[in-house]
C-alpha cells in the first residue's frame, strides 16, 4: 500500500468519525450513557421511602430471585417476580407468533398485488401506525368492552349471549399488543416477499409440490431473514411495553415494564427497579445476539 | 446551521421565561381540582396556575424526589406528610403571610401528622369506601366483605383501587387487626383474605369516577366524594357504603415545595383556599369536605346532607386516619401488595 | 402460467387473512373517529351527531397548550435529530471500512433496541441530577431525549438513500473542479433531499408519538399532548380525547398523503 493511499484511508476514518460525533455525544448524553447510571443504581441500597442510599449492596440483584418471606421468616424464590418475568416473556412470543401467523398472509398479498397498487396498500398498512400509541391502545379497548363493538356485535348475530369478558385480561393485552405492532411484521416481510422470485413456484408446481410443500420448502426458507427481523422487531418492544398492559392489562396483569416502573414508585425500591431494568437490558441483548448470528449464517449459506 | 442554533437558545430562553411572574405550579391529584377556583384566583391576582396530575402519592413523591421537578405546591396525603418533612422537600410555612390560617377549623388545627399546621393547609378530607351499583347488589353495602368475600353478583365486575395503604389496612381492620400492625398472624390473615379475594375482581385500576359511570364496573373501592359525583351526574343507583369494621379517612394538604420557583405566588394560593368561600369551590368541585371554618355556608344544597359526605352517626367511629406505616410493618404491607401485584 | 388453472402466486385463504387484518387494524380506529362526532356524554351509546367535543377540546388551555409544547418538541426534535444523523450517515457510508464504523452504527441505533421503559428510567435519574445541579429545568431535556431517541429513525432512511446514491455525479463535479463543499450542495445534498425528508418526517412523528420517556422525563407543567392525555385516559376515555385524537389523525394523514403523494411522483 502506498503512504497516499495509507493517509487516504486514515483521513477517510477521521471524517468518518467526525461526521458521526455530534450524533455519538448527543445518544452518549440523553440516551446510551445514562444507562450506565441504572447498573450503578442496581447495586446501592433502596431508602425505604424512595431513593437510593450509597452504599454498595446487592439486595436489587438478590431480589429479583430471592424474596425474603417476612411471613415465614426465610428466603423463598420470587415467585412474583418470575411469574411477571415468564408472563411478559410468553405474551411477547405469542404476540411474535400471532403478528406472524395474520402478517405473513398479508405481507404476501400486499407484494402480490399489481406493482401500482402495493405502495398503496403499504401506505394503508402503515396509516394506523402513525395514530398515537395510546389512541390506538385505547380504541381497542373500546372495542373488546363489555358494551364494545365486538361484544354488541357478536350479541346481535346471536354467536353469544353473554358478553365475552375480554378486558383485562391477558388475552386484552395479547390482542392490543398484536394490533399494535403488526406492521412492523408485516414491513420486513413485504420487502423479502417483494423481491422472492415467483418463478421458484412455477418450478415447484412442475415439479408436482403440492401448495402446502411450496409453502414450507420454497417459500420459507427464502423469506426466512424477513422472519427473522419482523420477530425481533416485535419481539423487543413487547418485552418491555408498558402502555398497553397497563391500559389494557387493568393493573392485575403486569408486564416487566410496568414492574420496573412500580418499583420506582409505589414500591420504593429502586435498586430492585434498576436490577430489573439492566435484566431487560440483557435479555434482550441475547436476544439480538442470537439474530445476529443467525442472520450471518443465513447470509453465508445463502452466497455459498 | 447558525440560524438553527439561534433558533434553539431562543426557544430555550423562551420556555425558561415561562417561570418569571405571575405563575403558580400545582402539582395535585387528578380530577380533583376546581377548574373555577383557578379562573377565580387569576382573576383576582393576575396569577396563572398550571395544574399537572398525579395519581398516587408515591409517584409525587418520586418525580419530586428526582429533583428539578418544576413544581411549587403538592398535595400529599396525611400519612404521606412526615415523610415529605423528613426528606426536606417540603419547607416550613411563614404563617406571617397566610393571615386566613386562622380559618382552618379547630380539628384539624392540631393533627397528628403536622402539630399546628405549620407545613400543610387542608385541602379536602373524606374516607375510602365501597361504591356499589345497587341494581346489580342489593346486600348489604356497610363492609369490606363486598371486596374481600366478594358477593357472586359482583364476581368480576368490581374494582380495587392500586392504593398500598388504604387496601391492606382495609383488609386488616377487615380480620380484626388495627393498621399498621406488626403481628404477623394478622398481618398474615390480611395477606390471605386478600389473595384469596383477587381473581374476583375485574381490576386494580384508578377512573372509578368515569367507569362506575358508564357500567364498566358495577362496584370499586373509591373514595366517598368520587362516589357522590357518580351518584348525582351520571348513575343514582351508585351507593356509598362504609365498612363497619374500620374504613381508612384521609386527608389532603397542601404544601410548599422546598425548591419552589414561586414562593409569592404560592403564599397567595394558599391564602386564596382559606377564604371560606373559595374552600367551598374546591369541595364543590371534587365532592369532598374541606377543612376550613364557614365554607359550609357556601356549598352546594346537595352536599349538605350527602350520605357520601356526612358520616352517618353509627359508621362514625369506623373511621381511623392512618398513621405512617414504618419498619417492620412496612415491610408486611409491601410484602402482600408485592404478592398481590404479580 | 393460465394452463395451470390458477394463479401461482395465490395460495388459499391468503387475501382472506390480509383483508381481514386490516378490517381489524381500522375497526378501532374508525370507532374512535365516529364516536368523537357522539352528542352523548358516553363514549359507548350513540347519542345523535354533534361537534360539541371539538368545541370542548378548542376551549380547553390545557389542551391547547400541551399541543403547541408537542409540536416544538417534536419540530425540534426532528431538525436537530435529522441534521445530525445525515452527518454521521455521510461518515459511515460510502467510505472504505474503519476502524469503529460498527461499533458507530451500533451505537446510533442503539435506542432502538433498548426497551423505552429502561431509557425513561435512566433519564430520569440522569436529568434529576443536572436538574438539581444546574437548577434549569426548561424543556431542552424533553428535546435532548427526544432528539436522541429519533436519531436512528432519521438515520436508517437517509443512509439507505446514499447507499443506493450514484457516485458518478459526484465524481464528474469534483472532476470539473468543484469544491469539496459545492459538490456537497449542488450535487449531493439535492440528490438526497428525498432521504432527509423521510428521515425528518419520521422523527417528527416519533416524537409526537412519545409517552413513556417523556412521561417521566418532564417537569411540573410539561405536559405533552400523549402525556396529557395518558393522564385522562387514566380515569376513562373521554369523548373530548377522542376528538383531540380525530384531529391529530386528520393532520397525520395529511401530512402523510401529501408526502406520499410527492415521492411517489418522484419516483
Amino acid at each position: 500500500m502506498s503512504p497516499a493511499e495509507e493517509n487516504a484511508i486514515r483521513s477517510s476514518a477521521r471524517n468518518g468519525w467526525l461526521l458521526s460525533l455530534p450524533a455519538l455525544v448527543v445518544l452518549a448524553l440523553a440516551a446510551s450513557g445514562p444507562l450506565l447510571i441504572v447498573v450503578y443504581y442496581s447495586f446501592l441500597t433502596a431508602n425505604d421511602t424512595g431513593g437510593v442510599i450509597r452504599q454498595f449492596s446487592t439486595e436489587g440483584w438478590r431480589a429479583i430471585f430471592l424474596s425474603y418471606d417476612i411471613f415465614e421468616d426465610r428466603y423463598t424464590l420470587a415467585d412474583a417476580h418470575l411469574t411477571i418475568f415468564w408472563r411478559s416473556v410468553w405474551l411477547s412470543l405469542a404476540t411474535t407468533a400471532l403478528t406472524f401467523v395474520i402478517g405473513f398472509p398479508t405481507a404476501w398479498f400486499i407484494a402480490t398485488r399489481p406493482a401500482r397498487q402495493r405502495a398503496m396498500w403499504l401506505f394503508l398498512i402503515t396509516i394506523p401506525f402513525w395514530t398515537n400509541l395510546l389512541i390506538r391502545t385505547f380504541a381497542i379497548n373500546e372495542v373488546i368492552r363489555n358494551e364494545g363493538i365486538l361484544n354488541t356485535t357478536l350479541i346481535w348475530l346471536g354467536v353469544i349471549t353473554e358478553p365475552l369478558r375480554i378486558v383485562y385480561t391477558e388475552t386484552a393485552v395479547l390482542i392490543g399488543m398484536t394490533y399494535v405492532y403488526l406492521p412492523l411484521m408485516v414491513l420486513p416481510l413485504y420487502a423479502t416477499i417483494e423481491r422472492f422470485d415467483m418463478r421458484l413456484l412455477e418450478a415447484a408446481y412442475d415439479l408436482y409440490a403440492s401448495r402446502w410443500t411450496t409453502l414450507r420448502r420454497v417459500i420459507l426458507p427464502i423469506v426466512k431473514p424477513g422472519i427473522i427481523a419482523g420477530s425481533i422487531l416485535v419481539f423487543v418492544p413487547s418485552l418491555g411495553a408498558y402502555v398497553t398492559p397497563r391500559i389494557l392489562g387493568g393493573g392485575k396483569k403486569m408486564m416487566i415494564g410496568n414492574f420496573i416502573e412500580l418499583q420506582f414508585l409505589q414500591g420504593r425500591n429502586w435498586p430492585l427497579g434498576a436490577a430489573l431494568s439492566v435484566l431487560l437490558l440483557v435479555i434482550v441483548t441475547a436476544a439480538l445476539l442470537v439474530y445476529v448470528k443467525v442472520a450471518n449464517r443465513d447470509r453465508s449459506q445463502g452466497h455459498g | 446551521m447558525k440560524r438553527l442554533l439561534s433558533a434553539t437558545a431562543l426557544l430555550l430562553a423562551s420556555t425558561g421565561l415561562a417561570s418569571a411572574e405571575g405563575v403558580l405550579q400545582l402539582y395535585n391529584w387528578g380530577n380533583y381540582t376546581s377548574p373555577e377556583l383557578l379562573a377565580k384566583f387569576e382573576k383576582e391576582t393576575g396569577i396563572k396556575v398550571t395544574v399537572t396530575d398525579y395519581d398516587s402519592n408515591d409517584v409525587a413523591l418520586a418525580k419530586v424526589e428526582a429533583g428539578g421537578s418544576g413544581f411549587d405546591l403538592v398535595v400529599p396525603s396525611a400519612n404521606y406528610v412526615p415523610i415529605w418533612i423528613e426528606k426536606g422537600l417540603i419547607q416550613e410555612l411563614d404563617l406571617s403571610k397566610l393571615p386566613n390560617h386562622r380559618n382552618i377549623a379547630p380539628e384539624w388545627q392540631n393533627v397528628d401528622w403536622d402539630p399546628g399546621r405549620k407545613f400543610t393547609i387542608p385541602w379536602q378530607w373524606g374516607s375510602t369506601g365501597i361504591a356499589v351499583n345497587t341494581k346489580v347488589y342489593s346486600g348489604d353495602i356497610n363492609t369490606s366483605a363486598v371486596f374481600l368475600d366478594v358477593p357472586p353478583e359482583l364476581v368480576g365486575k368490581i374494582n380495587v383501587v392500586p392504593e398500598m395503604n388504604d387496601i391492606v389496612a382495609l383488609a386488616t381492620m377487615y380480620v380484626g387487626g388495627k393498621p399498621c400492625s406488626e403481628d404477623p398472624e394478622v398481618m398474615k390473615k390480611a395477606r390471605d383474605v386478600l389473595l384469596a379475594a383477587k381473581p374476583n375482581w375485574i381490576s386494580m385500576d384508578y377512573g372509578a369516577t368515569e367507569r362506575l359511570s358508564n357500567g364498566d364496573w358495577a362496584a370499586s373501592v373509591n373514595w366517598n366524594g368520587s362516589t357522590m359525583r357518580v351518584r348525582i351526574n351520571t348513575n343514582g343507583d351508585v351507593q356509598y357504603g362504609y365498612p363497619r369494621e374500620g374504613y381508612p379517612l384521609f386527608m389532603d394538604s397542601v404544601a410548599l415545595l422546598s425548591d419552589a420557583k414561586n414562593v409569592e405566588e404560592a403564599y397567595k394560593f394558599l391564602d386564596f383556599i382559606m377564604v371560606p368561600e373559595n374552600a367551598a369551590m374546591i369541595s364543590a368541585f371534587a365532592r369532598y369536605a374541606n377543612g376550613i371554618s364557614g365554607s359550609e355556608e357556601f356549598m352546594p344544597e346537595d352536599m349538605k346532607t350527602a350520605p357520601e359526605v356526612v358520616i352517618p352517626e353509627e359508621f362514625k367511629a369506623a373511621g381511623t386516619f392512618l398513621p405512617t406505616c414504618t419498619g417492620k410493618s412496612l415491610e408486611y404491607i409491601t410484602a402482600i401488595w408485592t404478592e398481590l401485584q404479580k | 402460467m393460465a394452463e395451470r388453472g390458477f394463479e401461482i402466486s395465490r395460495l388459499p385463504g391468503f387475501a382472506t387473512v390480509a383483508i381481514a387484518a386490516f378490517v381489524i387494524l381500522y375497526l378501532p380506529i374508525v370507532t374512535l373517529v365516529i364516536y368523537s362526532f357522539n352528542a352523548s356524554n358516553s363514549v359507548a351509546v350513540w347519542g345523535g351527531f354533534s361537534l360539541h367535543w371539538y368545541g370542548d377540546a378548542w376551549a380547553n388551555q390545557a389542551v391547547k397548550d400541551a399541543t403547541v409544547r408537542s409540536l416544538i418538541i417534536g419540530v425540534s426534535a426532528s431538525v436537530l435529530s435529522t441534521t445530525l444523523a445525515t452527518l454521521a450517515a455521510l461518515g459511515t457510508t460510502r467510505r472504505r471500512a474503519y476502524r469503529g464504523q460498527t461499533l458507530i452504527y451500533v451505537m446510533i441505533n442503539q435506542p432502538l433496541m433498548v426497551p423505552e421503559v429502561v431509557t425513561a428510567v435512566a433519564l430520569m435519574i440522569f436529568f434529576g441530577i443536572i436538574k438539581v445541579a444546574t437548577g434549569y429545568q426548561g424543556l431542552g431535556y424533553l428535546i435532548a431525549a427526544h432528539t436522541a431517541f429519533c436519531i436512528p429513525f432519521a438515520y436508517l432512511p437517509i443512509r439507505a438513500r446514499l447507499e443506493s446514491m450514484d457516485l458518478a455525479l459526484e465524481t464528474a463535479a469534483a472532476d470539473l473542479y468543484a469544491t469539496p463543499w459545492a459538490t456537497f450542495r449542488r450535487v449531493t445534498l439535492p440528490l438526497l433531499a428525498p432521504g432527509i425528508m423521510a428521515g425528518a418526517m419520521l422523527s417528527f412523528v416519533i416524537s409526537l408519538d412519545d409517552v413513556v420517556i417523556t412521561e417521566f422525563v418532564k417537569s411540573g407543567g410539561q405536559d405533552t399532548l400523549p402525556t396529557y392525555m395518558l393522564g385522562q385516559l387514566r380515569r376513562a376515555f373521554t369523548p373530548e380525547v377522542n376528538a383531540i385524537s380525530t384531529m391529530l389523525l386528520g393532520v397525520t394523514v395529511v401530512l402523510l398523503t401529501a408526502f406520499f403523494l410527492l415521492t411517489r411522483k418522484k419516483d
